[in-house]
């Protein structure tokens, strides 16, 4: 079992390699090693999990260096069901990316750029998850890093590279403050394996202890878009070929969430910075919320969202208790897919309706009623109506949260629930303009005076920098096809609920004891053998 | 293990510079300023290996100290990783030159229409402002105008009264003495 442990990050690195020195040629075989590969990493990432359920985390060692000084990589319930839902997302938007290059003649993910390019952004993700040495988490962050900028700017639009700019910034800046807190933790510790740091935080003293924990949370913190760290994200984000986006909204944001719960599970458990992080969980879902509201791009709107709903992944891993932190892998899981989802049904409204701008849209229920179905599932799922993971996430994270007590979590019990229902509201005013309006473009090119026309007199100005976009006439099957396997997904955590629970909360309780994870690692000193 | 004060100041300047060129419009300064904080990252990192002057591990057999060869190894690592972050952006600030003529960071055209509204909004405010000002001067102007003219018809009015009737109860004068005088008449 541990020589499957390497294989996520292994696997997807190869066939990039393979795929660099192919480059445009034999495109039906690129096309299968790429779906290939990413059910072989989904495979793996099943089977590692099921290992850690039932075994406990495991460990191995790569190089042949033993744990302190060899890179370490570990596989506990956390990091399996990070890997399983990251790579069932992966493959569905690879699936959508394929389905939209074979359709169209002028490909917007092109085969010699996007496929090796994404297969190493799933290896820095694996990386991430299965990394036990904070610098392997770090190079694990840079693969991914990397690969996301070329992702963000691929074509080299005038728009994207402005966008992508924003990024690159603010990513850079943010892994220096990592590498930077790697050094304060390597100054005061003398390791970099987990573990190990474990075991040794406890002894340091409190001020540098605080220190460290503020600048791993900074660093991780703009990775997830926690609300004062936040607006790099809706600026970059919308720009990118949708697949693009949907995988970065769904998995990008959810490493730095997971960042987060490691740091404040594993290394420093004992909750200092509960009431400063319980403030920004708050910050970010109002804010996040409200700037969703006026949005007037489906695109922007949805970035908005995430960034409010990564509020309720704070709020959970502040409280801190088993049931919160259960309550967040449940909600980082559901969260993924349907981030996804959503960022994939604008794609296909952008390619039915020629634009994600509300003003220019309407009428698609009756053009595109599948979409419809689609996009008022998914919408409902991420707004919180019963029956669906969403509610249940969040009703989850309520019960921790009223069960923990205390006028600051009531303050957050209340914003969360204001904050439910605002993103209602936006979600519902996409619906209601997008899929309900009276349909304008049926005729397939809209001309710009209608356009102004919609527009109304008082944003004649913006109109003017975009050229009038062309309706596409149909969307192909398999995009539809991952669409619905993605929705269907996000559904099935309702359906699959009692499982998925239970396994959420045996993560937790894992996660609850760090003696778990430390013995399963086995550190030993230097030259102790 | 004590860290020298040398490096971690040499490494908190780099970093205050690279930071001062990143807040930079320009592509090429943030490039320049990305490399000096990574490079000031590198030095702290570099800080934490212990004293300077001793050799990393040199073999398996030697018995005299070395310095901890892990910093520079994560520094070769953060180096490559700084190097290939530069030439992408430097990759990105051609790109931009050769769209837009130069390497600078434009502004989000959706936060141009955010400003924008919210400038048309502040010079609808200021003009409001203005002609209310103007209004209220006239107002003023004009009720001071009102109540002079009101105050000279009243001045205007009594003296027409005291001239039409003398015996009048305002003019009559208060003083006994003088009333008197009238009456011996």
């Amino acid at each position: 079992m541990n020589a499957l442990l390497p294989m996520p990050v292994l696997l997807p690195m190869l066939a990039a390699a393979v795929k660099i020195v192919l480059g445009p040629r034999h495109p039906v075989m690129q096309r299968g090693i790429s779906l290939a590969v990413l059910g072989a990493v989904l495979g793996i990432g099943v089977a590692l999990l099921v290992e850690a359920d039932r075994h406990g985390p495991h460990a191995t060692q790569l190089g042949g260096w033993r744990a302190p000084v060899g890179i370490t990589l570990v596989a506990d319930r956390l990091s399996g069901t990070m890997l399983v839902v990251s790579a069932a997302v992966t493959l569905g938007v690879m699936v959508y990316a394929i389905a939209q290059d074979i359709t169209d003649d002028e490909p917007v993910t092109p085969l010699s750029v996007f496929h090796p390019t994404f297969l190493l952004l799933v290896a820095g993700v694996a990386d991430s998850f299965l990394a036990g040495d904070l610098f392997n988490l770090f190079v694990g962050f840079e693969i991914m890093l990397m690969a996301s900028f070329v992702l963000i700017t691929l074509g080299g639009t005038s728009a994207r590279i402005r966008s992508g700019t924003t990024y690159i910034i603010v990513a850079l800046l943010s892994s220096l403050l990592f590498l930077i807190a790697i050094a304060v933790l390597y100054a005061a510790t003398g390791t970099m394996n987990l573990a190990q740091l474990a075991e040794r935080v406890r002894e340091l003293p409190e001020g540098v202890a605080r220190l460290a924990e503020l600048m791993l949370l900074t660093a991780f913190g703009v990775k997830a878009a926690v609300f004062p760290l936040s607006m790099w994200l809706p600026d970059s984000y919308p720009t990118a070929p949708a697949p693009v986006t949907a995988v970065f909204a769904g998995l990008l944001t959810k490493i730095g969430i997971y960042g987060v719960i490691r740091t404040e599970t594993l290394l420093f458990p004992g909750h200092a910075l509960r009431e400063p992080l319980l403030a920004v969980a708050l910050a970010s879902m109002l804010v996040g919320v409200l700037g969703a509201m006026v949005q007037v791009d489906i695109k922007r709107l949805l970035s908005f969202t995430l960034v409010s709903h990564i509020g309720y992944m704070i709020f959970g891993t502040a409280m801190g208790t088993r049931a919160a932190v259960a309550a967040t892998i449940f909600y980082v899981v559901h969260h993924i897919t349907v981030q996804t989802t959503l960022f994939l049904i604008a794609g296909l409204i952008e390619r039915r309706g020629g634009s994600t701008s509300l003003e220019r849209l309407g009428g698609l229920a009756r053009t595109a009623p599948l979409v419809g179905v689609l996009f008022f599932v998914a919408a409902m799922n991420l707004g919180g109506i019963p029956p669906l993971p969403g509610f249940l996430g969040k009703l989850a994270l309520i019960r921790a949260a009223v069960a923990q007590g205390g006028p600051l979590v009531y303050a957050l019990v209340a914003g969360s629930l204001v904050t439910s229902l605002l993103t209602l509201y936006a979600l519902v005013k996409v619906w209601n303009q997008a899929f309900w309006r009276t349909p304008h473009a049926l005729a397939g090119r809209r001309v710009v005076s209608d356009v102004r026309a919609d527009a109304g007199a008082d944003a004649p100005g913006l109109l003017d920098e975009e050229e009038p976009h062309v309706v596409t006439a149909g969307l192909p099957p398999a995009m539809i096809g991952a669409s619905v396997a993605l929705v269907a997904l996000g559904v099935g955590y309702t359906v699959f609920g009692g499982p998925l629970v239970a396994l959420t909360d045996r993560a937790a309780d894992e996660l609850a004891v760090p003696a778990h994870y430390t013995d399963a690692v086995r550190p030993e000193p230097l030259g102790g053998h | 293990m004590s860290p020298s004060i040398t490096l971690a100041a040499t490494g908190g300047a780099l970093f205050a510079c690279g930071l001062l060129l990143m807040m930079e419009r320009s592509l090429t300064r943030l490039v320049i300023g990305i490399l000096l904080a990574g490079n000031g990252a590198n030095v702290l990192i570099l800080s934490t290996g212990g004293h300077a002057g001793k050799a990393p591990i040199r073999g398996g057999h030697t018995r005299a100290p070395f310095s901890d060869p892990l910093p520079q190894a994560m520094i070769l690592t953060s180096i490559v990783i700084s190097l290939a972050s530069a030439a992408f952006v430097f990759a990105i600030a051609y790109r931009s030159g050769r769209l837009t003529g130069d390497d600078e960071v434009r502004d989000d055209i959706e936060d141009r229409r955010v400003t924008r509204g919210d400038q048309e909004l502040r010079t609808q405010i200021r003009e409001q402002r203005r002609e209310f000002r103007a209004w209220s001067r006239a107002q003023r102007r004009h009720i001071r105008r009102a109540r002079a003219d009101l105050r000279a018809g009243i001045r205007e009015e009594r003296r027409r009264r005291a001239v039409d009737d003398p015996a009048r109860i305002d003019d009559y004068p208060e003083d006994p003495a003088a009333r008197g005088g009238g009456g011996a008449r």
